[in-house]
């Protein structure tokens, strides 16, 4: 087992806590990795949360500059690293050491919450759980390329690479997008004469018979026809590629150790992918079963001060954030509460009785069990779906809210349940983030690259949309454009490498945009 | 310990110099700078820095939680802020503004306009930093190492674990118990430069003047400050007479009438006779005006400088900030009197905000 750091054990007392908690946990049900604590001081614990949990992760300034702000906010108290756990198996969290007592039980509670989803959530089934050994391998790779070609060199290569780090699909660990076939799949596999393309239209003939009986002429036309056919019925990509990191690292002109650079950064946006998917939950649950457990089991009445002030702090509302501590754990009480009383199935929706509804109870006791389900299968966004009530938002006082362009202010605009669900799904989906596949490599017959955004009312930052055009540019060395909504009109975005161009083109975006108006903006 | 992430702070560091440096230009021509600073601090923003993604712009809208009727403003609109709503994920890793010490700001500055160290005149009377050997570290070289510090760390390690037997007193020390030998630097904290500046507030120079003036002097001051201990700061504002005021009142008085730079000069030299000896103190002066004064006045002033005032300072700076309204005869006056290379006046012209670093340039590139 690799160590971080010059490890050290727990003391004695801690690790008393840790079975203590432990046992809690498992008699709730509560199925985690085995979970190895260590205790740090808070420079260390910083660096380690800059690092995204890895203490062995590249060299990269952007870790830097997360660990000056994480410092930063820490000396002027604005904020404090309570815990950190990763994806592993074993699991390893962090304590810090200057944390009292009850924290520690807490936190400690809390870290054995997130080992148990890790461990059971489907979304994090096809995470590597080694991933302490693959990052350490990422960042000697890293290194040795800046050894070997110069550190700006690289770092560079790095923040281009970043740039597009979240245009992956999701969801494709779980799908299988493409044939595997594919793969030995070659355009130029042509071993056998018989599937010769060559083949098709022409007659068996003796050689000397052949000019008469398969007249060149007639066979160079139907050639010329197939070709043309088979260049119309082969886009390429075939269809639009969500994972256009992936794409680039198939298909872009790039050196061997760049690829490798690249892969990387792919292998990690992807190993975080599901934390980013399950945050609400994850939290959520977390939370949920370190207030049952310490609530019933952990605190000593003289920790009951420190205990609420903490759980104060964690699950303080905001107006302008929805925290996902609070929304995950009220939600897991409310699921946990309705399955309990049988609120749920045809008789209940059916009922058109408040009353009725609101005292309703068939003693059916199914709460528990119900959560470990929900756990187990789902992500934030189908979470929210499936379990995000009418009620649950009136209680917990939800509203959406919306950019007003005259006042140049956020403002509340709805508290209606639909509205609120809506804008949550939106702002779920994906991560967050738009919706980008690569749609033509070819664009325009010149090897450009054409993407596409699927515009769902919500209209990109243009001007990091260009400075990512400019990166993506980096990588395929040829022109590249992306197609998407301005002002509710389609428009496409194109950087050639010395000038981007806005071009609103009605008729699509694949033939010439140059008939319609177009900006250009020089750099 | 050092720890892996310095290297990446470093790096870090070194990104926003670089950046800062690239832009300049732009910092030192805008004056939002010193609504910016604090004590030894200055924030600036950097627009540039993050890595660029694909992201949704102000239009994303969000769901919050609390009170509050539709059509309530929650947040502002800006870069940041709200729009994130419950959107999983990293929070939005886009830094608007970093802080530098205005030492290392100076450093930059100095780099970038290839400006010479200021050597002090007279070693006697300048702080220097002594170096002795009296205190410990945890790291240096081995030739330094402390060994009975380092024998009773391990000492006292080792009973604290347990493993430490009377009857078989074998110390072991582990790289966490080494202890070196290190220095301390006693600075004597002494103010040993002075810089007066003295502006012209007659009715002709108008506020986008005394911004330039402003933003002129943060320079100076920042720059100077990087090379002396301590620095003091005189401010004097003259139209027919002059006055000592402080820091605020220089740039925000606004006076009518004449101009006579003499009455500034004179107050300037017995502000030096009375309280900042020439013998102790380093001394700068730097006189902006726009170049117009009363006939007379003229040879007044001039000898005033060359007489009293020139043999007392480092370096005397005269910067002409065009106006609408004035001559720009002064600097003429004053390059007839001197010459245009004199080994302490230094005379630049600011025509606009573009010009202002390269008259900084041309005031602090002498290295006096």
């Amino acid at each position: 087992m690799p160590r971080l750091q010059p490890f050290r054990d727990l003391p004695p007392e801690l690790v008393e806590v840790q079975l203590q908690m432990e046992k809690h946990a498992r008699e709730y049900g509560l199925d985690f990795f085995p979970t190895i604590f260590e205790v740090i001081d808070i420079e260390q614990l910083n660096a380690i949360a800059a690092y995204g949990g890895f203490p062995t992760r590249y060299p990269h300034w952007r870790f830097g500059m997360e660990y000056a702000k994480l410092s930063r906010g820490y000396a002027y108290g604005l904020q404090k690293i309570y815990e950190m756990v990763i994806n592993t198996n074993p699991c390893y969290a962090y304590l810090l050491s200057s944390n009292a007592l009850t924290d520690h039980k807490l936190v400690i509670a809390h870290v054995l919450g997130h080992s148990d989803f890790f461990k059971n959530n489907n979304w994090f089934s096809q995470t590597n759980r080694n991933m302490l050994d693959e990052m350490a391998n990422h960042g000697n790779r890293i290194r040795r390329y800046m050894d070997r070609f110069g550190v700006d060199v690289v770092e560079e290569f790095v923040d281009t690479c970043l740039s597009i780090e979240d245009l992956i699909d999701i969801h494709s660990p779980f799908i299988q997008r493409f044939d595997t076939e594919e793969k030995y799949d070659f355009p130029g596999n042509t071993e056998n004469p018989d599937d010769q393309p060559t083949a098709v239209g022409r007659f068996r003939a003796k050689s000397y018979m052949d000019p008469y009986v398969n007249p060149p002429e007639k066979l160079a036309e139907a050639e010329r026809g197939r070709e043309e056919a088979a260049k119309e019925a082969k886009p390429f990509p075939a269809e639009p590629m969500r994972d256009v990191m992936l794409f680039l690292l198939q298909h872009a002109p790039l050196k061997p150790w760049q690829q490798d650079v690249l892969s990387i950064i792919r292998d990690e946006a992807y190993y975080f992918a599901p934390q980013g998917q399950t945050k609400i939950m994850n939290e959520g649950w977390a939370t949920f079963w370190h207030s049952t457990i310490m609530t019933r089991h952990g605190l000593e009445p003289n920790d009951v001060i420190n205990y609420a002030d903490h759980c104060a702090g964690t699950l303080a509302t905001s107006p302008t954030r929805l925290n996902p501590y609070k929304i995950g754990l009220e939600l897991f009480r409310h699921i946990e509460d309705r399955w309990n009383r049988g609120c749920f199935g045809e008789e209940y929706e059916q009922c058109d009785n408040l009353a009725a509804k609101q005292s309703w109870n068939t003693e059916a006791g199914l709460g528990r069990e119900k959560i470990f389900e929900v756990r187990r299968i789902h992500n934030d966004q189908t979470f929210i779906d499936e379990f995000l009530t009418y009620d649950f938002c009136r209680q917990n006082k939800i509203f959406q809210f919306g950019y007003n362009d005259d006042s140049g202010y956020y403002e509340i605009e709805s508290r209606y349940f639909k509205d609120v669900k809506r804008q949550l799904l939106a702002n779920l989906t994906n991560l967050g983030r738009p919706q980008i596949s690569v749609r033509d490599a070819n664009y325009k017959n010149r090897n450009e690259l054409f993407l596409e955004h699927r515009y769902e009312g919500v209209e990109l930052k243009i001007d990091h949309a260009q400075a990512t055009l400019e990166n993506i540019y980096k990588l395929w060395t040829r022109p590249v454009s992306i197609e998407t909504t301005l002002d509710d009109e389609q428009c496409v975005l194109s950087f050639d490498g010395g000038e981007h161009r806005v071009s609103t083109a009605k008729n699509g975006g694949s033939s010439e945009s140059g008939s319609s108006e177009s900006i250009v903006i020089t750099n | 310990m050092a720890m892996k992430i310095d290297k990446d702070v470093k790096r870090f560091q070194k990104i926003v110099r670089g950046a800062i440096r690239k832009n300049l230009r732009k910092y030192v021509t805008q004056s939002e700078m010193f609504g910016r600073q604090g004590k030894d601090m200055v924030s600036i923003p950097l627009p540039a820095l993050a890595v660029p993604h694909f992201h949704f712009g102000n239009n994303q809208g969000g769901v919050g939680q609390g009170e509050g009727e539709e059509g309530q403003p929650i947040a502002r609109g800006d870069d940041e802020g709200a729009g994130q709503g419950a959107a999983g994920g990293e929070p939005g890793q886009h830094i608007q503004e970093v802080e530098v010490t205005l030492e290392e700001l100076a450093e930059i500055l100095g780099e970038e306009l290839q400006l010479p160290r200021i050597e002090p005149k007279g070693a006697s009377n300048i702080s220097q930093e002594k170096s002795r050997y009296n205190s410990i570290r945890r790291v240096g070289p081995e030739s330094l190492r402390h060994f009975k510090r380092t024998y009773i760390q391990a000492l006292r390690r080792q009973i604290s674990e347990g493993v430490y037997q009377p009857n078989a007193p074998r110390i072991i020390p582990i790289k966490e118990d080494r202890r070196y030998r290190s220095w301390t630097n006693t600075p004597q904290p002494q103010a040993n430069a002075v810089i007066i500046y003295m502006m012209d507030v007659s009715g002709s120079m108008s506020d986008e003047q005394k911004a330039i003036v402003r933003t002129e002097a943060f320079w100076i001051d920042t720059w100077l400050k990087s090379q002396y201990e301590g620095v003091e700061r005189r401010y004097i504002i003259h139209d027919a007479l002059a006055k000592e005021v402080d820091e605020h009142t220089f740039y925000h008085t606004r006076e009518s009438g004449g101009t006579r730079i003499s009455s500034a000069y004179r107050l300037c030299l017995k502000l030096l006779e009375t309280r900042f000896p020439a013998e102790l103190w380093n001394i700068y002066c730097f006189h902006f005006s726009d170049g117009d004064n009363w006939g007379e006045d003229g040879n007044q002033a001039t000898e005033l400088l060359r007489d009293s005032l020139l043999p007392k300072c480092n370096l005397f700076g005269y910067g002409q900030v065009e106006s609408m309204y004035g001559s720009g005869e002064f600097i003429h006056a004053l390059e007839a009197a001197f010459g245009p290379k004199h080994e302490k006046l230094v005379l630049s012209e600011i025509s606009d905000r573009e010009a202002i670093l390269d008259s900084i340039k041309e005031f602090l590139g002498k290295g006096k």
